[in-house]
């Protein structure tokens, strides 16, 4: 278990004070990442996916947030280092690629102008060495004359390419684990599989870990190792891919499940999660799906239910329903899904 | 007198009109090689001038009562196709007819009353509600620009169909979640009760969860009221689930189009093929992928013949970008613009490329 083993999450939680009161963003997630494995991050707007992967690597504002728990990176606690100590592992072993490529890249600088930079940012390359580096890199991304394209600006490479060069740039220094935010939800859906495709390529070759932060179940099903399900700052369902996706535990799993329409089949109705995400200001008591959950009972309301393996079960979840329930309710959406694909 | 013997003749004339062609009943908008571009300045003074080739020659017809679903890529020609058919844009050739009557060349003026009848919902519902303006007004707004008086009532009424309280009345969007804002947006559009609803990527900037809510909410409402929809979006999935009829666009035209179960079983052209086989799904097991390679090309330059066949798995020289396919009949309500139509669906990569081979040997 613990070889390749590069993070190890234990406890993380995230407060922001606000003049209207604490927002409680992140509470209490623990997952840990491995080389070659991805981890995809699923939930809807608003429930932590982002600010935990952002605490990770120490880009919150520090005077406005309270990070508690462990990030244990290769054996240091990436919350204990000082700013200096992280501005060494961030972008160099840690590496983020985010959703909007445009943003992300300044328009008034040649996109291999933008990789060199990264390179001597961690390096005592020169300047032409760095750019040589900028060339390759973007060559193994794909993107075609790279040697000629390098000398462009942003704006002359389409959606796709500057999501490669995005991915080009992270991949810089050889980092050990790349997280990937909404990384395809800017992009159509073709060039959306070829931009999942080069993750996954990108994956194996350097065998890194990638930890993929996505609100589409679709992508995380086809890329994804583990999956974290998560809802309103909480891990609702945490375990291997084929597991969850077979044998979904969660009620709030299984909503999603039920609210996706299918490209498979027209289905005769979409059944959404009534209701809306809670606030985090004032999150509900007990467990946080309770409000909107069509399987509460009577301890919901007042019990958070921890984050454990059931004694029969096979991955992680946080619901209080019993066994045979997470399972005939859980096989029902498996079926629905395999249905689907037959 | 006279004025009486106008509204005589109107009167008289009101029936007979659907009477002359039977068809103008059942299709309550047509379209027929619609064409928009847009004049855009190229070069660093702005010398040259270069045309964007955004709807090209675009003939199909919506249904009364139907769901019509345009799906594409961004940039492909849906939203503009769809401002065309509001006549919020003007073409730049072609005709537009709603209900029969030719919409592509009447003046603001004329254009006013049958406005009423066409509404449109927004993808985005942050920006397309007034931030200043309460509940009550928005929906009331469209009474108001047709010159009548929505009662409070009737408005609240409006509230109530789309699965919100009458007590939201007062309030402002910033109070709504996005769903919620989206179900406003939803009350608006129906206010003058319309014969056809255009829905632009209507749940598009949604979390899955909600977005079931909206489809739900639209189906039960083109039941109800007797709408015609037409639905744009890149989402396959949710185009199947809420179209009856599906045109796929790409790069200003339409490359496929039929009826959404015939489409989405047996795909004819290799771009849907690739959509298709491109979009993620929740289940567990791989499948194997068609990767188009490269990027849409510039709409200020398609390119020649099959706009298509740079990117094509199923290219031959000499043909494709030769001559550009008609859209033809390939099945019954099953339309596509292509030299060499898929056999078969589901197909493998390889499948794909080797077929459209022996189609050659066999044409040549």
């Amino acid at each position: 278990m613990t070889d390749g083993r590069l993070l190890d999450v234990r406890g993380l939680t995230v407060r922001f004070p606000t003049p209207d009161g604490v927002v409680q963003a992140v509470s209490d997630v623990s997952f840990t990442l491995s080389r070659g494995e991805t981890l995809g991050v699923v939930g809807e707007s608003g429930s932590g996916k982002s600010v935990s992967n952002l605490a990770i690597m120490g880009l919150l504002n520090a005077q406005r947030t309270v990070i508690s728990g462990e990030v244990e990176f290769l054996g240091r606690d990436l919350l204990k280092l000082s700013p200096d100590e992280l501005r060494k592992i961030r972008g160099k072993d840690i590496a983020m690629v985010f959703q909007d490529p445009f943003a992300c890249l300044h328009p008034m600088y040649r996109v291999g102008k933008q990789i060199a930079e990264a390179v001597t940012a961690h390096s005592d390359a020169s300047r032409s060495e760095a750019w040589a580096r900028a060339v390759e890199l973007l060559d193994h991304v794909g993107i075609p004359n790279a040697a000629e394209r390098a000398r462009d600006y942003p704006h002359q490479f389409s959606g796709g390419m500057r999501q490669r060069a995005m991915i080009a740039m992270a991949l810089v220094h050889n980092p050990a684990i790349l997280i990937c935010d909404e990384p395809t939800t800017a992009l159509d859906v073709t060039v959306q599989a070829q931009i999942l495709e080069l993750i996954e390529e990108v994956k194996r070759e350097f065998n890194i870990g990638v930890i993929l932060v996505t609100h589409d179940l679709g992508v995380v099903a086809e890329t994804a190792n583990s999956v974290m399900v998560m809802y309103a700052g909480r891990i609702m369902e945490y375990g291997p891919a084929a597991e969850i996706f077979g044998r979904p535990q969660h009620p709030y799993a299984w909503g999603l499940l039920d609210s996706m329409p299918s490209i498979e089949r027209r289905l005769t109705t979409l059944v959404p999660i009534e209701g809306s995400p809670p606030s985090l200001l004032t999150p509900p008591s007990g467990c946080a799906f309770h409000p909107r959950c069509r399987y509460r009972f009577e301890p919901c309301a007042t019990e958070r239910p921890p984050l454990a393996v059931p004694a029969a079960g096979t991955h992680a979840d946080a619901c209080h329903l019993d066994w045979e329930a997470k399972v005939r309710e859980g096989a029902k959406r498996s079926a629905a899904r395999l249905g689907d694909a037959a | 007198m006279s004025r009486r013997l106008d509204g005589g003749s109107k009167r008289a004339e009101a029936p007979a009109r659907p009477a002359p062609g039977a068809g103008m009943t059942e299709n309550l908008v047509e379209i027929e090689h619609l064409t928009k571009r847009f004049q855009v300045k190229q070069g660093v003074f702005a010398r040259g001038k270069a045309e964007v080739h955004a709807v090209e020659d675009v003939s199909l017809t919506v249904r009364r009562g139907e769901t019509l679903g345009i799906v594409g890529e961004s940039g492909c020609g849906k939203s503009t196709t769809a401002r065309l058919i509001l006549r919020l844009l003007d073409p730049t050739s072609g005709t537009v007819r709603f209900e029969g009557r030719d919409i592509s060349k009447l003046s603001q003026r004329a254009l006013r009353p049958l406005r009423r009848e066409m509404q449109m919902i927004f993808q985005d519902p942050y920006s397309s509600l007034n931030p200043r303006k309460t509940v009550g007004q928005i929906i009331a707004a469209p009474f108001a620009i047709h010159g009548e008086k929505g009662s409070k009532l009737r408005v609240q009424e409006l509230l109530e169909t789309v699965g919100l309280s009458p007590e939201h009345y007062n309030r402002y969007p910033h109070e709504f979640s996005g769903g919620q804002r989206q179900r406003i947006g939803v009350a608006r559009a129906l206010a003058l009760s319309p014969k056809l609803i255009v829905c632009d990527e209507p749940v598009s900037a949604l979390d899955v969860s909600i977005q079931a809510q909206i489809l739900n909410l639209l189906r039960t409402l083109q039941s109800e009221f007797n709408l015609t929809y037409v639905f744009i979006s890149h989402d396959l999935s949710v185009i199947r689930q809420i179209a009856d009829r599906i045109a796929v666009m790409y790069l200003g035209g339409i490359v496929e189009l039929g009826d959404s179960e015939s489409l989405y079983e047996r795909p004819k052209h290799p771009y849907t093929a690739a959509l298709l086989s491109a979009v993620p799904r929740a289940t567990t097991g791989r499948r194997e992928r068609i990767v188009l390679s490269g990027d849409v090309p510039s709409p200020v330059d398609p390119p020649a013949a099959c706009v298509f066949h740079p990117r094509c798995p199923r290219f031959h020289e000499g043909r494709c970008d030769v001559e550009a396919p008609e859209l033809r009949e390939l099945g019954p309500a099953h339309a596509a613009a292509c030299h060499y139509p898929l056999e078969k669906w589901p197909m493998t990569d390889d499948e794909l490329r080797r077929a459209g081979g022996t189609a050659q040997a066999a044409s040549g």
